[in-house]
C-alpha cells in the first residue's frame, strides 16, 4: 500500500465517521445523512480498488480514469447544490407562511382579548 | 360592502400618522401591516385607531401586502385597496381606483402616474417601466402604462387569488401577469401622487439591475403557468 492510498483511505473513512457522528449528535437528519454516507462509501470503494475506476473509465471510452472521477464528482455536486436550492426555496415558503399565520393569529388573539376587556398585554383594564 | 385599506409599513413611524390622517374620510377599515419595524410604527398606528398586524420579522413588501389580503380574505371583505405607508399615495385619489371594482367592472385596478393627469417619474424608473410595459403586452396582451405602481384596488376574486399566490420581493409587475393569466380584469386609471414625505425608495440604483432581471424571469415563468385553482366562496 502506497502513501496516497493510505491518506485517501483515512480521509474517506474519516468523512464516513464524521457523518455518523453528526447524525448521532442530531445535527444532521438521516434523510441527508444517507446521501453523504453513500458518497463516502463510494469514495472508500474507489481508494480500495483502483481497477474499479479504470474499468469504468475505459468502458465509457475515457482513457485517463481521473477525468471520469472529476466529471462524475462535479455533476454529483451540481445535482446536490440544485437539490439544496429546492429545499431552501421550500423552507422559505413555509417560513413565509408561518410568519403570516403567526401575525394573523396574534391579531385574532388580541381581538378576542379586547372583547374580554383585556389590554394587549393580557392584563385586565382598570376601571 | 366591507372595504379594507391595506397599508404596508416598514419603519414608517414618521409618516404613518399623516397617512392615516389622509385616509380619515375613507369609508372602511384601515389595516396597517407592520413588516417587522424596529421603530414605533405599530404603536403610532394603533394609537390613531387603525387595525394593526405585525410580522414577527421582515418579509418584504410582497409578503406584507399578502398578509393584508389574507386578512381581507379571512374576514370576508368585498374589496381592498393598497395604500403605501410612506405618504406617496393620496387619500383624495382613492375613489378613482375603487370606482370600477365597486361597479363590478374590474377585478384589479392600478392607479397610474403616467396616464394623462398623472405625474412625472425619474428616468431610471421610466426606462424600467417601459420595459415592463412591453413585456406585459407581449405576455398578457394588456397595456399597462405604470406597472410598478403600488396604488391598487383588489376585488374579491383578486383578493382570493393573491392571498394564495403573491411574490415576496418586487411583486407589483408579476402580479399583473398572475391576475391576467387567471382571467381577472386588470384596468388602469390615472391618479395623482406626491413625492415621498421622508425616507427613500426601496429600490436603489445598485439593486435595479437585479430587480429588472428577477422580475423579468418571474414574469416569463409566471406566464408559462396554467390557471391557478381559486375555489369559489
Amino acid at each position: 500500500m502506497d502513501l496516497t492510498k493510505i491518506a485517501s483511505l483515512a480521509l474517506s473513512t474519516g468523512i464516513f465517521f464524521f457523518v455518523v457522528w453528526l447524525v448521532r449528535e442530531r445535527r444532521l437528519r438521516e434523510k441527508y445523512a444517507l446521501l453523504w454516507l453513500c458518497t463516502s462509501l463510494f469514495v472508500i470503494l474507489l481508494t480500495v480498488s483502483r481497477r474499479f475506476l479504470e474499468v469504468a473509465a475505459l468502458s465509457v471510452g475515457i482513457y485517463y480514469p481521473p477525468s471520469l472521477l472529476f466529471l462524475v464528482g462535479v455533476l454529483f455536486l451540481l445535482m446536490v447544490a440544485i437539490g439544496q436550492s429546492v429545499t431552501l426555496s421550500r423552507l422559505s415558503e413555509s417560513n413565509h407562511n408561518l410568519a403570516q399565520e403567526v401575525a394573523l393569529l396574534r391579531k385574532q388573539v388580541e381581538d378576542v382579548g379586547v372583547g374580554m376587556g383585556l389590554d394587549r398585554d393580557g392584563d385586565k383594564d382598570k376601571g | 360592502m366591507k372595504i379594507l385599506a391595506i397599508i404596508p409599513a416598514y419603519n414608517e413611524a414618521a409618516n404613518i400618522g399623516a397617512v392615516i390622517e389622509d385616509l380619515k374620510s375613507f369609508r372602511g377599515d384601515l389595516l396597517v401591516v407592520n413588516d417587522g419595524s424596529t421603530d414605533a410604527t405599530a404603536a403610532v398606528a394603533r394609537s390613531l385607531g387603525a387595525l394593526v398586524i405585525s410580522h414577527p420579522f421582515n418579509l418584504g413588501i410582497g409578503g406584507t401586502v399578502q398578509t393584508g389580503l389574507r386578512y381581507a380574505c379571512e374576514n370576508d371583505y368585498d374589496y381592498a385597496i393598497q395604500f403605501d405607508g410612506d405618504g406617496q399615495h393620496r387619500g383624495d385619489q382613492v375613489f378613482k381606483i375603487v370606482d370600477l371594482v365597486q361597479r363590478g367592472e374590474a377585478d384589479l385596478v392600478i392607479g397610474s402616474r403616467t396616464l394623462p393627469g398623472g405625474y412625472k417619474m425619474g428616468i431610471t424608473r421610466w426606462v424600467g417601466s417601459r420595459i415592463f410595459h412591453c413585456l406585459i403586452r407581449g405576455l398578457a396582451g394588456k397595456t399597462i402604462e405604470d406597472p410598478t405602481s403600488g396604488f391598487r384596488c383588489y376585488g374579491k376574486r383578486t383578493i382570493r387569488l393573491f392571498s394564495r399566490f403573491y411574490t415576496d420581493d418586487y411583486p407589483e409587475v408579476e402580479s399583473i401577469i398572475t391576475a391576467a393569466r387567471n382571467g381577472l380584469r386588470v384596468v388602469e386609471v390615472p391618479v395623482l401622487m406626491r413625492g415621498r414625505l421622508s425616507g427613500h425608495s426601496s429600490i436603489t440604483r445598485r439593486k435595479s439591475a437585479y430587480y429588472m432581471l428577477k422580475v423579468t424571469l418571474a414574469m416569463v415563468v409566471d406566464a408559462m403557468r396554467g390557471r391557478d385553482l381559486i375555489e369559489e366562496s
